[in-house]
């Protein structure tokens, strides 16, 4: 069911409905059946899996809050008799039945999450390989099935999973609501990423009818569909003729495709969680933020953490620190200083944590070569800026007044749109030789003059096409402007009733008309499901 | 405590307006996008043309171009006093037909169905704009419901019928002074269902039907044509099979022993006016204006005289002529019709003369 398809408008509007008129200590229940018949009808043979990450993650976290229980009664129990060291040993001890724990289920549901994913992708290689040592045999690939969002859900689950072992929260006692977090169907398909602290408590709780918090939700869905539909569906066309022609669009039509691309995924993206989060606030849960305007980031380090940034954090939380802190990586560290100097040493282990943690971005938004080239790009480009750090000090220690200067700030902006553009061609052409190869013809083929004598009107795009497109990214980018002074929807209804009404009205006008859908377009998924 | 009420009030007559207001200004909207086919393409307007008749026919015509194109009710009123009504829309499809005869026999008992079967080789939707120019135009019923389900394209969806907004909402780009002009009312494209062209093209070279992989006529439109003979049967309506004279598409000989055998086994009168074209006295250097696809209004007359003949003759219909009211609905319709001839042909006739400058 895409979100764009008149049947998950029909299933929203159903089941908010439904949502307030039955009983309110119902409500998580509706949701939970929503979310299953919505996953159900994606797809039946989903099921199983969705099910025994739920139901794995669910006993082994209750298992693990029951032994940290155990630990906690013996210790209070015990408090006179044990030394310190004594109540450490038998903590440490205790630990390690649950970091056991932990690894079994990280295993069966990354388990899961790889062998689903990546078993092609591990055979094409090895094919590859076997190729290249001279040899004919070759290993037969898999029909597997990828469940929707399973990329989202089990890594949603296994933050849990680890929160619990650390002790950040006791497990879930009911798994049904448990089952309702891992599942809840407006973030299922493409996130975000939501920590179990965070949505746990407004997703179980009862709501009330709140005229306001639910037409708030359907503006902010209503600007989702907006981003999605008149603005992604529409650059998606000229997107696509680029990258099916690479013989015949290259130099300067690479550089708009690579431009056109980044503003697709943006609005593609960013109006996929407008619309995860507005069904959320209609229903009075709140969903945590996945973007802070990360096209005005001013370098690539801000823009990840104002993109995807419940994934980034994750990653961070679950990935970055561990690996810092484990105990290999410390006698690394202290390995390093001893024999590098303090300069290096103190870097080696930041920069390995980083670069696991880049490789897992990239294989984790799927399973080629491209998407690890552009998660190890993205590595590359940081370490250098972070080494390039001294030579930005000087150059501000000597033009202090740069910083604040209108233009220093778009140069920064636009070097880092242009940068985690050409990095996102990776993703674009899904090849890497290709990739470099386009990229290249930008040096290359000089053919500037495409981008005004009417070829680009070729890419199965019009004028007027175009005129909406422009006339689109400029609402959002004013939208975008005014949202550093607060909430642009809070500004709107501080406004007079009839001027709300027409803003309101006028923009499901635009969607409704301007929209790329319907007889003549291809229903198109959003991106990041595919994740 | 009046306060109160009184904000309440005014909150609810607010939602009343505003909601009002929204839904009147959607309702405008979808009347302008949606095609007016007044001019050039014409056909999308002739299935609607129908609801505004007097729903009292002696015989009802159903089908393609081949029936709305080759047989003018006009003459079969002037000359054997029959009343009639061609319900045919371009490449409307045999579930088309089959569902427009259910509606058209809603309103009204004809003595007489005839049904062009050049649709019997079409076995599955063809294409979404054929389509919308059939379906846009009938009432809701559940014979359009049926209609639509049936003719549905993949890419279609059933919510595109019911608010055509969603379908033609890109045209908000491409709207001219017709969508304006016509936002109201429509002027008739046909007369009682016949399209009249007066011009001529001579059929020459008209090209021999390819060889097909199978020329068994499919499950569905066998399906639908058996469904239109049992609803004539039980409606009491007699069931007339006719192969209109185009000469394109071209009939396979295994197509008319089908269709023959078919009238056979139901017991129903079939016409192939393509081996009739001699006794009309057509002549395909002067009957038509496209080479030989559809007649032109000197080819139409032939063939419906020919017909006339058979119905009051064969068939038995008796002439209606003097009836009062019929008299002043044709009076006026045959006004219409001979002012479209003459101005068609003096268009034609200006055409000519320029072309031989």
């Amino acid at each position: 069911m895409l979100f764009t398809s008149y049947e998950f408008l029909f299933f929203v509007l159903a089941t908010c409905v439904l949502y307030y008129v039955i009983p309110k200590k119902w409500q998580w229940m509706l949701l939970l059946a929503a979310s299953y018949v919505f996953y159900f009808l994606a797809g039946a043979s989903y099921l199983p899996y969705i099910f025994v990450t739920t139901v794995s993650t669910y006993l082994i976290a209750r298992k693990i809050t029951s032994l940290q229980a155990v630990v906690d009664a013996y210790i209070k129990e015990h408090k006179k008799e044990l030394s310190r060291e004594e109540r450490k040993e038998y903590k440490a001890k205790e630990k390690k039945k649950q970091w056991r724990l932990l690894l079994l289920c990280l295993f069966i549901n990354i388990g899961i999450l790889a062998v689903l994913k990546y078993t092609n992708f591990a055979i094409a290689n090895v094919n590859s390989m076997l190729t290249t040592f001279g040899s004919t045999a070759k290993l037969d690939f898999v029909d597997f099935v990828l469940p929707m969002g399973i990329s989202f859900y089990t890594f949603q689950s296994m933050g849990y999973l680890i929160d619990v072992y650390r002790g950040k929260y006791e497990a879930e006692k009911n798994p049904f609501r448990f089952a309702l977090f891992v599942s809840f169907f407006p973030q299922l398909v493409q996130g975000p990423i939501s920590r179990f602290d965070d949505l746990a408590k407004t997703l179980y709780e009862e709501h009330k009818f709140n005229s306001a918090t639910v037409a708030s939700g359907l503006q902010r869905i209503l600007w989702g569909y907006f981003k999605k539909m008149v603005i992604a569906d529409r650059m998606l066309v000229a997107v696509n003729t680029l990258i099916k022609g690479p013989e015949e669009y290259q130099g300067a039509f690479v550089f708009a495709g690579m431009l056109f691309y980044a503003l697709e995924l943006y609005a593609d993206f960013t109006g996929g969680i407008d619309i995860t989060i507005g069904i959320a606030e209609t229903l009075g849960i709140k969903v945590t933020e996945n973007f802070h305007r990360p096209y005005f980031s001013k370098n690539i380090k801000e823009y990840w953490n104002r993109w995807h940034m419940t994934m980034g954090s994750w990653f961070t939380d679950y990935i970055f620190y561990p690996i810092s802190v484990c105990q290999p990586m410390l006698k690394l560290s202290k390995f390093s200083r001893k024999h590098f100097g303090e300069i290096i040493g103190k870097r080696i282990p930041v920069y390995l944590s980083s670069f696991v943690v880049w490789f897992t971005t990239g294989i984790w938004h799927g399973a080629s070569w491209n998407f690890i080239v552009w998660g190890l790009g993205n590595f590359v480009v940081i370490m250098i800026s972070q080494e390039l750090e001294p030579l930005y000090r000087m150059f501000h220690k000597k033009f202090p007044k740069a910083d604040k200067a209108l233009w220093f700030k778009i140069f920064r902006v636009g070097r880092t749109i242009l940068l985690m553009s050409s990095l996102r061609m990776f993703d674009c052409y899904r090849d890497v030789p290709l990739t470099f190869k386009m990229f290249g013809t930008m040096f290359t083929t000089w053919n500037w003059n495409v981008l005004w004598n009417g070829q680009l009107l070729e890419l199965g795009l019009e004028v007027k096409d175009y005129i909406i497109l422009f006339l689109g990214m400029m609402l959002v980018f004013t939208v975008s402007m005014l949202q550093r002074s607060g909430s642009v929807r809070g500004k709107i209804r501080t406004l007079a009733f009839p001027v709300r009404v027409i803003i309101w009205y006028g923009l499901f006008l635009v969607v409704l008309l301007f929209g790329a859908y319907g007889v003549g377009y291809d229903a198109s998924q959003f991106i990041y499901n595919q994740f | 405590m009046e306060e109160k009420k009184l904000s309440r009030s005014r909150k609810v007559l607010t939602f009343c307006v505003v909601t009002i207001i929204i839904i009147g200004s959607l309702y405008l909207l979808q009347k302008l996008l949606v095609p007016k086919y007044m001019t050039d393409i014409v056909e999308g307007a002739m299935i609607a043309e129908y609801y505004d008749e007097e729903h009292d026919h002696d015989v009802v015509f159903i089908g393609d171009c081949e029936v709305y194109e080759n047989f003018t009710p006009a003459l079969l009123w002037e000359e054997y006093g029959i009343n009639s009504y061609i319900r045919g829309s371009a490449q409307q499809l045999i579930w088309q037909s089959y569902y427009l005869l259910e509606e058209t026999l809603k309103y009204e008992t004809p003595d007489v169905v005839i049904f062009n079967i050049l649709s019997m080789k079409y076995n599955v939707p063809q294409n979404e704009a054929y389509n919308r120019m059939t379906l846009d135009g009938m009432k809701w019923s559940s014979s359009k419901v049926n209609s639509v389900k049936a003719s549905m394209m993949e890419d279609e969806k059933f919510l595109d019928y019911v608010f055509p907004v969603l379908r033609y909402h890109t045209r908000i780009t491409e709207l001219n002074g017709d969508d304006f002009k016509y936002l109201f009312h429509k002027d008739k494209v046909t007369h009682n269902g016949y399209y009249m062209r007066v011009d001529v093209k001579a059929a020459e070279n008209v090209p021999k039907g390819r060889p097909l992989a199978d020329y068994s006529f499919g499950e569905t439109a066998y399906k639908y044509l058996d469904k239109m003979t049992a609803l004539c049967k039980e409606k009491g309506v007699q069931l007339i099979l006719v192969k209109a004279p185009s000469l394109y598409p071209y009939w396979y000989d295994q197509w008319e022993v089908q269709m023959e055998e078919y009238a056979k086994e139901n017991d129903l009168v079939y016409i192939n006016f393509l081996e009739l074209q001699e006794e009309c006295g057509l002549d395909f250097t002067t009957d038509t204006y496209d080479g030989g696809l559809h007649l032109n209004l000197s080819g139409a007359e032939k063939a419906t005289k020919w017909l006339g003949e058979f119905l009051s003759k064969e068939i038995g219909l008796a002439s209606r002529r003097g009836e009062e009211k019929l008299e002043t609905a044709w009076k006026k319709k045959l006004d219409a019709y001979y002012e479209e001839i003459d101005r068609q042909t003096k268009e034609w006739q200006e055409k000519q003369n320029g072309g031989e400058k």
